[in-house]
Parts: C-alpha cells; sequence; structure tokens
C-alpha cells in the first residue's frame, strides 16, 4: 500500500459532503483556489488508521459530470485528466439516501469513469425517520461497488467508512464489479479508439468524455481541442443529445435499481416539518416580513454585540503599542513599528468580531436550509434589477465585508447576473466605512430622540445603510443595459429539508472566513499604514526641519508646541505635498488638503480615513479614542471663513462620498481574481467614485 | 373540460398532481433531466414564492424550485393517471426526438 493517497470526495450539493468531508479531516483543512479558476479548493489530511494517512480533497457539489457552471467544470477537470495533480486513487460519492433516485445519477457517471469508487450513503437518519428502508446488499450487487451507511452530522459510520477506504485501496479490489453501468447507448468504436489512444485512457467512457468536454475542459491545448474536433466532425458526434440519452438510459437503470433497494412505506410525503415551516415562511406576507425580521436581527447583533470584542482588541492594540514604546529605544524604527505597522495591523484586527458574527449567521441560514428560500423568495425582485435571487446573500455579506462578499457570488450560473453582482456589492456599506460615518454623524446630527424613542443618529446611520442598497440596485439596474447578455438566465435550484445546523461547520466557516479577511484585506491594509507613514514622515529636502524651526521660535506654551510641530511637519512633508497638489479638485466637494490627505489614502482602505486624520490633526498616539478626534474635528477652524472647519455641508458631503466611493484596494484585487482582468475593477473604481464626487457636490453645493 | 392547450408545470394549482410527458426546451432539457424532472415521473406543485414567481415543485422524491419561464418547458400528460413511474416506458427513441 502507498503511504499517501489522494481521495475525492465528490456528490449533489446538499447531500452533506462538507459534513463528510469536516468529519474526516477536521482542523487540519486547508482552503485554496484551483490554479486558473477562482473555486474554493478545500483539501486535508485523514488519519486513515494509526499507519495510513491520505490526502481528501472536497470537490464542488455537482449534479452531473457535464458542467453547468465553473464549479462544476472543475470537478469534470480533475476526475477526466489523468494528469491533475488531483487525479485521485479512489473517489467517494457522497449520496443523500433520502434523494437516492437522482444522487445516483452522478454516482453512475462518476463510477465508469473506471477510478476506484465507494458509495457513502449520508442522512440514513432521515431515511429511518420517514419510515423508509433501504436494502443494502441488493444495493451494493447492483451497482457493484462498497456501499457505507453514514451520518455525517453525528459522525455516524465514519470508522466504517475509514476501514472500508483501507481495504479498498490494500486489497486492490477495486470494485465488485468493472462492469459499465450503461451500456445501452454504442458510441462509434473508431471515437473511442481513437481518443484513447491518443490521450492514453483509463476506458472508454472517459474517451466519450473527452468529446463531450472538447470545448470546455480546461486542461486540454490547442492542438488537444483540435484534434477532438476533428475526431467529432468525423463520426457526427452529437454532444447534446447523446448527453441527453445517456442520462435517460442511466435513469432507466436506478429506477430499476431504486425500485428493487427501497422498500417505501405508503405514502411517502415530504418530512411534514419542512412543509409547515415552509407554508409559513415562503407566505405571501409573512415570507418577507420574517425575512425582514431576520435581516434586522443580524444588523443589531452584528453592531451591539461586536462593540465588545472591539473595545478589548482596540485597548489591547494600545497596551501593546505603550509597552513597546516603554522598552524600545526611541528611533524611527520604533516609530514606524508603532506607528506605521501596529497600527495597520490593529485597524484589521478591529473588524474580526463583525465579520464573524456575520458569518456566524449566514452560515446558520445556510446549514438549515433558510437560504436557500431566501433565494426563492427575493428571485422575482431582483431579476427587475438584472441580479438573481443568488445575488441576495452576497449583497447581505458586503455588510460585514465586500471581499468574502464578492466571493460568495460563485454560485450564481450565469455570468452576466455574477458579474453585475460583483459590480455593485461594494455599494452596500462595509463595516470599514461604520468608524467614519460614526464620527461623522455624531458631529453635525444632534444627540437627539425622533418621536421620543428613535435615537436621531441612529436613524441616520440605518438612512445611510439604505442609501447602500439603493444605489446598489439602480447601478444594478443600469447595467443590466450595458452589458452584453451571453448565455440565458435560469434558477433551478434544489430547496433542501430543513435541518438543525451542525455548529462544527458553522465554526470552521467562520474561521475560513475570517481567515480570508485578514489575509486578503489585512496585506493590503497594513502595506497602506506603513506608506503613509513615510509619507507622512518625510518630506522633500529639509522642508520638515524648516517647518519645526519655524514652529519652535513662535510658540510659547510647551503643552500645544508638540502638537503643532507635528502639523508643520506634516504639512511640509511628501503627504501634505500630495494634499496640497489634490486640494483644487476636491474644493468643491468642501475639503481641504488635509481631508485631502485622508482621502488619498483611504483609496486604499476606508478605515485608514480616521487614522490619518488622527495623525494629520495631530491629536497624538491616542488617536483611536473617538471622543478626542471628535472634539478636534469640532475645533478645526476654516481659514477662509473663520467659521468650523466641519460645517454639516462638509459633513454631509464627506458621508455621502465615503458611502460611494470605491475606496478598498482589497476588495479591487478581489475583484480583478474574480473577473480574471483589470477591465472590470477599474470600470468598478471609475463609475463608483464618478457617483461619490457627484453626489457629494451636490449636497454641499446645496447645504453650503 | 381539458383544454386544447397542452397543461405544463407553470399551469399547476398549489397541491395539484400530474405526470410529466415530456420537455421543449433544448438548452435546458439536459439540466432538467439531470434533476430529475423525468418523463413519466409524477410532479406536485408545492409552493408558489410570495410574488407568483419562482414556484416550487415535489419531483423524484425532493423539493426543486424553479421560474416560471422554465417551468412551462416542462410539458404534462393529459390523462390524469397517477400509475407510479415505473409503469411508464419512454424509451430513448421516443424522447430523442425533442433534443436536437
Amino acid at each position: 500500500m502507498k503511504s499517501h493517497y489522494k481521495i475525492a470526495l465528490v456528490g449533489n450539493p446538499n447531500a452533506g459532503k462538507s459534513s463528510l468531508f469536516n468529519q474526516l479531516t477536521g482542523l487540519s483543512q486547508k482552503v485554496g483556489n484551483f490554479p486558473g479558476v477562482t473555486v474554493d479548493k478545500k483539501t486535508g489530511t485523514c488519519h486513515l488508521n494509526d499507519v495510513h494517512t491520505a490526502e481528501i480533497i472536497d470537490l464542488p457539489g455537482t449534479y452531473s459530470l457535464f458542467p453547468k457552471s465553473p464549479d462544476e467544470q472543475v470537478v469534470t477537470d480533475i476526475l477526466l485528466n489523468p494528469k491533475d495533480e488531483w487525479y485521485p486513487d479512489m473517489i467517494i460519492v457522497v449520496a443523500d439516501a433520502s434523494n437516492l433516485k437522482r444522487n445516483l445519477l452522478l454516482f453512475s457517471e462518476v463510477k465508469d469513469l473506471g477510478i476506484p469508487v465507494m458509495l457513502a450513503l449520508n442522512m440514513m437518519d432521515v431515511v429511518k425517520k420517514s419510515g423508509f428502508h433501504i436494502d443494502l446488499s441488493s444495493l451494493q450487487n447492483s451497482l457493484g461497488v462498497a456501499v457505507i451507511t453514514t451520518n455525517a452530522r453525528s459522525g455516524e459510520g465514519i470508522k466504517e467508512l475509514k476501514q472500508q477506504i483501507i481495504t479498498t485501496l490494500s486489497e486492490k479490489k477495486l470494485q465488485l464489479s468493472s462492469e459499465i453501468f450503461v451500456d445501452t447507448i454504442h458510441f462509434p468504436e473508431g471515437l473511442t479508439q481513437n481518443i484513447r489512444a491518443k490521450f492514453a485512457l483509463p476506458n472508454d467512457y472517459t474517451a466519450v468524455q473527452y468529446a463531450h468536454q472538447a470545448q470546455d475542459a480546461r486542461f486540454l491545448d490547442d492542438y488537444s481541442q483540435q484534434f477532438l474536433e476533428e475526431q467529432r466532425q468525423r463520426y457526427g458526434f452529437q454532444s447534446r443529445q447523446w448527453q441527453t440519452e445517456e442520462t435517460l438510459a442511466r435513469y432507466a437503470k436506478i429506477r430499476r435499481i431504486v425500485a428493487d433497494a427501497v422498500h417505501k412505506p405508503a405514502n411517502s410525503k415530504q418530512n411534514p416539518l419542512t412543509t409547515q415551516l415552509d407554508n409559513i415562511l415562503l407566505h405571501r406576507v409573512w415570507g418577507f416580513v420574517i425575512f425582514f425580521a431576520i435581516l434586522f436581527f443580524i444588523f443589531q447583533a452584528i453592531f451591539a454585540w461586536a462593540q465588545y470584542p472591539m473595545n478589548f482588541i482596540d485597548a489591547g492594540i494600545a497596551q501593546f503599542t505603550g509597552w513597546l514604546h516603554s522598552v524600545l529605544p526611541q528611533s524611527m524604527l520604533t516609530d514606524l513599528l508603532t506607528d506605521g505597522l501596529i497600527a495597520g495591523v490593529g485597524g484589521v484586527l478591529i473588524f474580526i468580531p463583525q465579520i464573524a458574527i456575520l458569518f456566524a449567521f449566514i452560515s446558520i441560514l445556510e446549514e438549515t436550509g433558510y437560504m436557500a428560500r431566501v433565494v426563492f423568495i427575493t428571485d422575482r425582485i431582483m431579476r427587475t434589477f438584472g441580479l438573481n435571487g443568488k445575488s441576495v446573500v452576497p449583497l447581505i455579506s458586503s455588510v460585514a465585508c465586500a471581499v468574502p462578499a464578492i466571493m460568495a457570488t460563485r454560485n450564481i450560473d450565469n455570468w452576466k447576473e455574477r458579474l453585475i453582482t460583483i459590480m455593485v456589492t461594494p455599494l452596500m456599506s462595509c463595516s470599514a466605512r461604520i468608524p467614519i460615518y460614526t464620527i461623522l454623524v455624531a458631529l453635525v446630527v444632534p444627540e437627539q430622540k425622533v418621536f421620543g424613542i428613535f435615537n436621531l443618529q441612529g436613524i441616520i446611520l440605518m438612512a445611510l445603510y439604505l442609501l447602500g442598497f439603493v444605489a446598489a440596485l439602480v447601478s444594478a439596474w443600469i447595467m443590466k443595459f450595458f452589458l452584453q447578455r451571453k448565455d440565458r438566465s435560469f434558477l433551478i435550484m434544489e430547496l433542501p429539508d430543513y435541518k438543525t445546523p451542525r455548529w462544527g461547520n458553522v465554526g470552521l466557516t467562520i474561521l475560513e472566513k475570517v481567515k480570508t479577511f485578514v489575509f486578503e484585506a489585512g496585506k493590503v491594509i497594513v502595506a497602506i499604514a506603513i506608506v503613509l507613514w513615510v509619507l507622512a514622515s518625510y518630506g522633500p529636502g529639509n522642508q520638515m526641519a524648516e517647518a519645526e524651526k519655524v514652529v519652535r521660535s513662535q510658540a510659547k506654551e510647551s503643552t500645544e508646541l508638540e502638537d503643532r510641530v507635528a502639523a508643520a511637519r506634516l504639512e511640509a512633508s511628501y503627504a501634505g505635498h500630495f494634499g496640497k497638489f489634490i486640494e483644487p479638485a476636491i474644493r468643491p466637494l468642501g475639503y481641504d488638503w488635509k481631508i485631502g490627505i485622508a482621502l488619498i489614502s483611504s483609496f486604499a482602505a476606508r478605515e485608514v480615513f480616521v487614522g490619518t486624520l488622527s495623525t494629520i490633526y495631530s491629536v497624538g498616539s491616542e488617536s483611536e479614542d473617538m471622543t478626542t478626534i471628535q472634539d478636534r474635528l469640532r475645533s478645526e477652524v476654516n481659514p477662509q471663513t473663520n467659521g468650523p472647519m466641519y460645517t454639516p455641508a462638509v459633513a454631509s458631503s464627506l458621508l455621502l462620498f465615503y458611502a460611494f466611493a470605491m475606496m478598498c484596494m482589497s476588495t479591487l484585487a478581489t475583484v480583478y481574481r474574480e473577473t480574471k482582468g483589470w477591465k472590470w475593477p477599474i470600470i468598478q473604481l471609475v463609475y463608483m467614485t464618478g457617483i461619490a464626487y457627484l453626489s457629494a457636490f451636490i449636497v454641499y453645493t446645496i447645504l453650503k | 373540460m381539458e383544454s386544447i392547450q397542452i397543461k405544463t408545470i407553470a399551469d399547476l394549482r398549489k397541491g395539484e398532481t400530474a405526470i410529466i410527458s415530456k420537455i421543449v426546451d433544448n438548452e435546458l432539457a439536459l439540466k432538467l433531466l439531470e434533476m430529475g424532472c423525468l418523463p413519466g415521473e409524477s410532479v406536485t406543485l408545492q409552493h408558489i414564492a410570495p410574488l407568483g414567481d419562482p414556484i416550487c415543485i415535489r419531483v423524484s422524491g425532493y423539493s426543486l424550485s424553479l421560474r416560471k419561464r422554465e417551468a412551462s418547458a416542462i410539458q404534462l400528460d393529459n390523462g390524469k393517471s397517477h400509475s407510479g413511474p415505473s409503469d411508464n416506458h419512454t424509451s430513448v427513441k421516443e424522447t430523442s426526438n425533442w433534443v436536437s
């Protein structure tokens, strides 16, 4: 027996594949990307027994080997290509035992590829509950492979599964019978022979698949594609028709097998609880009421619960910085470490609680099966705006962060709808905008109650969120007319039975999303923090030293002196020059060069805004303390008017600018990855910032 | 009286059951077949979304949601027979004529 095997998990969506994968690999799993496509690649190590381990890959859920989306294409690409690094030694097909007929279609296709395969019948608990009986020996005989029953949620059958894997791999007794599942279809013999010879393939069916996949398989070079195309021409290959015939032939056989092996009670109905719940949750009125109530609850939770850990993280970083200052010698390098690097890292860590809470909820909604219902009830509305029901999940997710939200668009089959979703998702107000909103709203909106119960500041904050959502829908609707329609839009989706969530899966989802955010967004934010620090600490020639001299010669009091020195040095630094340079462009919006610096730096990441302002207004190292920044902003004087700089007009203009502008390099990088080019991220940057500039200008002009 | 128009899944009332006869949509036929919408299979309309579209059907032992447009491509047997799918022998030959 080899020391290290590769095993692929294949199955329909909702068959419990992820739960089984989590049971087999636990925390050893890694999430990567398949080369050249943005599909999550989940792999992990499984300890089969004390001696043997296997690498397990969790392939995306699919209904057949004829792919309809990039996710499904990945499965076909790996299983057809013996040269692929993940070409498995063995496949475990995970099937929902309570829905055997449809699940066996994929199994039968996979079996015919000739790779050693076994069947894991999952969700046996559901089967038992509904009074079904599955005759395993009959099933094993007719399918010709080992069948193990599992309940991936409770861990039942996992031991037996591992045992069976070892048996299958060590005995080389790959299948009870290698007979091809469907022999009713006869392909032209010459075709299969030529393709087999050309690509050295294990069997005829794999060759047939090559002929079907000639256009789409990513591992075939142009030369191979041409060869396959010639073969198809020569033998009159009818791809679509033959796929249909094959599918029907497979189902005909599956029907017979299922009729023999599955004994159902006289009246087999859907799980009654699911039917009752759906009667309420999909109800004409209550369906939406409950959906909005759930959304409202999630929002409340994100803001309320995240407050404590955020304060804790904030205090921790402040203490750590203080401690570093006390033990390290005073030097430029220490300043870079504390004010540049650690401030940057802090800016990333502070958002973890919100992202964790949001994805905990999203994961629970996915696990229970409610998310599919959300798609179901919103599809009709979203369609009007050129989106699709599946766009709702990314739009909700982007309330935490647009990076994981854009990754969540991958399950939208139609490319145009997926692209529009990607393009408008960043208009939703993400958590990075919260500190900016909070400061600016508090600056100009009085702390008062409306109707005696609602907090006015809270209402304005809510309105800003609504504004983002409306902007996303309107932009989507406009893009609908500009984008060329490539493929037809459809929605064909399973509504799985309701289940209680598996907390282990929820935990792993949170872990994965937080990791993604920290590494994707974190890299950029930290880099920007360092660059900004350098730009603000150095200036052309000896201008900064000169500016300091001037201030020191004029100043009397010592308390304000250091602050004034810092401000003067900043004005003379590269960042200061930069701000002055763009001042003419932002003056129509009511901003001066200081806000200009903050604006420029926030194009990397919005949350840099607060930190930059505190550096500029030289609040000192306690900059993350909101009240001081607010007081400082309040007392900032506009040299032209001698009144306060932050009038309601300027604050509103800033609020709108930050609500709409595309100011997040991590998001742009993600869009670049998902759309495989710079075209769309650049369009996104231009159109969003255009909306931001225009609306800020209008509001400033009106309120001035 | 049965109208002359051929009934499709889109015409079903909530709770109504019928038998699928064929799919008249070349593009989506394969996808719908793979999802278990097979000739001879019985289908029940379970739910209609709040805004009338999409709809949710019970087919091949599970719940499937699809838009009305896709649903109207799945034609139904006009005979109201509720015989099980196993009695129905739709051969590959018969079905191949609606897939170009």
